[in-house]
């Protein structure tokens, strides 16, 4: 993942509310086995509306979405992270965000930042026609008429975004305490390893066909 | 570790520190990972690139289900059939394909034992009381009902558990939802769940854990708890949870994957301990009288939208916040629907029975019984998809899919179906389905497509008078 510490330039003044991941990217994209290739299909209900805020000129490749309550709600696919990044979009700000999408933004090296509506209803004022900054190594959001909100984030995903780590090769550092700990759940909780309940495995099929 | 009272969430998640961090979040072990051919082709190219391997296949299940097409899958010869659509087709062998290359124990497609993922944990004993149960699918809530910590992951997190069996997460909030009294004459678990919704909206539990109790939740089946918990998600909370019993341990006891002999009553020992402490404190509380409960419906696009059937089509202009003013402008356009109109007198043309939320045996049970002896409304067409292969063969067994198919209801094969616009059945645009599936967003029956998320009984009535219809008047009382 590439680190990511400012984003800042045009954002688009959405402000939509209970925007779900099927508005962001319908499920008929999802047949995809690919990461890439995503940011065609963001959208694409609201795309098919005139007029829309997606197809404006004016917003043409913004790196920053501004959007209402509860963004990224519903279906769990990380494909509407991959979409939004695949169209150029680093940071989303909005007043709450659905917890599984905000955890697969910040996995994409998008920032999900989250202020108050009197905040966010500014910010869509100020960026129908001005750029907007978010900046990760000061926690705030500024604007060029001297706007400075700020915001919050949990310090291990800040970290992760900032220097662009790899959460899979940080955990795997960790064996041996996982593998304590699995020793520790054999003897406390017999029934869960396979070789217990699986007795009878309903396996069918290994794909070896 | 303090004597303090403790929520049933918290003694689950307890049980599972690997390793607390000093942010205050926690490496959480991974009991159960179940995994669909759609969120999770990425995560094993992921493994692959670095060269990493699964952890614990043993402690992993994969099942294809949101591409199945839902016609027939062999021929008269037995003989498996193409899937049309490539795509689809490419990515179901990319799960069959990885599955063999990772070691992962898996359900195919052609066994009696496939079915949608969150029909097939419970009913193979697969999921567990006390258990972190996690999947590439936000309705991975729906386990809760049997106890377990469940919740919804993205392909990244896939990633993470196949290859380190646990997930870096921060604990949530606690919130209570209680339904107090006994529920009213043609009321289900559908009706409930839609209800709570509607109380604390679409975004009430983000952040939040849910825990549902009262006599409402002591008295439901599995299979309605399965209902409730599985829509906690469309509330805003990534998991829901109900204290296992009795019920809970009758149900798994003898389930193919469930433990036996020695490692069972150890397992129920152990279970019953679980739920929440006498005094034990949640962040919210919300209670709910059943008696206020009737069979409810949605009217738009959230599924907070929820209206009881006896009602009508909100006015904009009723909401007191200005966004859901214009976000119920917004939806009434895009349903065809006015305020004012009453929900029954609205036509259907499609009714879909199925989905993780209401497709298992008691829900084909409950829309039979109104079937049975009626006719499918003309224009309609009406589809029953069973969760798995064998809650198929139980409803065959018991005749139920010739009540559906004498009443003019297709009977198919088991998989995600109409739910999500993903494989073949899907609603045309304009055209209005009474659902029992968990979604009544935009275009997720397809584009343009209008959802009314609904009970099994309830679908089964608009089915039979062509209708939004209120089931209580085709029961017998």
């Amino acid at each position: 993942m590439q680190p990511v510490s400012e984003v800042s330039g045009t954002a688009y003044p959405w402000g939509a509310k209970n925007v779900d991941t099927d508005v962001i990217i319908p499920a008929h994209w999802l047949k995809t086995i690919k990461r890439s290739g995503l940011g065609r299909g963001a959208f694409e209900t609201v795309r098919a509306q005139p007029g829309n805020i997606f197809d404006d000129p004016a917003y043409a490749g913004a790196p920053i979405l501004i959007a209402g309550d509860n963004f990224g709600c519903g279906s769990s696919r990380e494909h509407a992270a991959w979409a939004l990044a695949d169209m150029g979009i680093r940071a989303v700000i909005a007043p709450s965000f659905s917890d599984i999408f905000s955890g697969n933004a910040f996995k994409n090296g998008i920032v999900p930042v989250v202020l108050p509506q009197e905040a966010v209803d500014r910010l869509l004022e100020v960026a129908r026609d001005q750029p907007v900054t978010v900046d990760l190594e000061t926690m705030t959001v500024t604007t060029p008429f001297q706007d400075r909100f700020a915001f919050e984030l949990d310090p291990f995903r800040r970290r992760c975004l900032m220097e662009g780590l790899d959460e899979v090769g940080l955990t795997l550092a960790k064996d041996t305490v996982i593998s304590k700990f699995e020793e520790r759940l054999d003897h406390e909780r017999p029934w869960i390893k396979g070789e217990s309940g699986y007795a009878g495995v309903a396996v069918e099929g290994t794909g070896r066909t | 570790m303090s004597n303090a009272p403790r929520t049933l969430y918290e003694k689950v998640w307890d049980a599972h520190v690997v390793e607390r961090r000093d942010d205050g979040s926690c490496l959480i072990y991974i009991d159960r990972h179940l995994v669909h051919e759609v969120t999770s082709p990425q995560a094993f190219e992921g493994l692959r690139s670095a060269g990493r391997r699964v952890r614990r296949p043993d402690l992993t299940l994969a099942v294809p289900d949101h591409n199945l097409p839902t016609t027939a899958r062999v021929d008269a010869e037995g003989r498996e059939l193409p899937i049309a659509d490539r795509e689809s087709a490419e990515q179901l062998g990319a799960l069959r394909a990885n599955v063999a290359e990772f070691g992962v124990p898996y359900i195919d497609a052609l066994s009696a034992k496939q079915g949608i993922v969150h029909v097939v944990g419970p009913e193979q004993g697969f999921t567990l009381p006390g258990t972190t149960m996690v999947c590439g699918d936000s309705h991975t809530s729906a386990h809760g009902a049997l106890g377990a910590l469940a919740f919804g992951i993205g392909t990244s997190e896939v990633e993470h558990v196949l290859a380190t069996q646990t997930l870096i997460l921060s604990p949530s909030k606690t919130m209570e939802v209680r339904v107090d009294g006994t529920l009213g004459f043609g009321v289900s678990a559908k009706d409930v769940v839609l209800a709570i919704i509607g109380r604390i909206g679409a975004a009430g539990g983000t952040g939040h854990v849910i825990e549902f109790t009262g006599e409402v939740i002591r008295n439901l089946s599995i299979e309605g708890r399965l209902t409730i918990a599985n829509m906690s998600i469309e509330g805003g909370a990534r998991a829901g949870m109900i204290a296992p019993d009795e019920n809970t341990f009758a149900y798994l006891k003898g389930r193919p994957m469930a433990p036996q002999g020695a490692d069972w009553d150890r397992a129920v020992e152990w279970w019953r301990t679980l739920p929440s402490d006498a005094g034990a404190r949640y962040d919210k509380t919300v209670v709910l009288d059943a008696a206020n409960i009737a069979p409810v419906l949605t009217w738009g696009t959230s599924p907070e939208d929820v209206v009881p059937i006896t009602g009508v089509v909100p006015a904009p202009d009723s909401f007191a916040d200005p966004s859901k003013q214009e976000a119920a402008r917004k939806s009434l356009d895009y349903m065809g629907l006015a305020p004012g109109m009453r929900m029954q007198d609205v036509p259907v043309q499609h009714v879909f029975i199925g989905s993780c939320t209401n497709s298992r045996i008691e829900d084909l049970r409950a829309a039979a019984s109104v079937a049975d002896g009626r006719r499918v409304a003309a224009g309609v067409r009406a589809m029953v998809v069973p969760g798995s292969g064998l809650v198929k063969r139980q409803a065959e067994a018991e005749g139920l899919d010739r009540i559906f198919t004498a009443a003019g209801f297709e009977w198919r094969e088991p998989g995600c179906s109409m739910c999500l616009a993903m494989n073949p059945d899907k609603v045309p645009a304009g055209e209005r389905c009474a659902s029992t599936s968990n979604r009544n967003f935009v275009g997720r029956q397809g584009p343009g497509a209008r959802t009314h998320l609904l009970s099994p009984a309830m679908a089964a009535a608009a089915a039979v008078t062509g209708r939004l219809a209120d089931v209580r008047e085709l029961m017998d009382r």
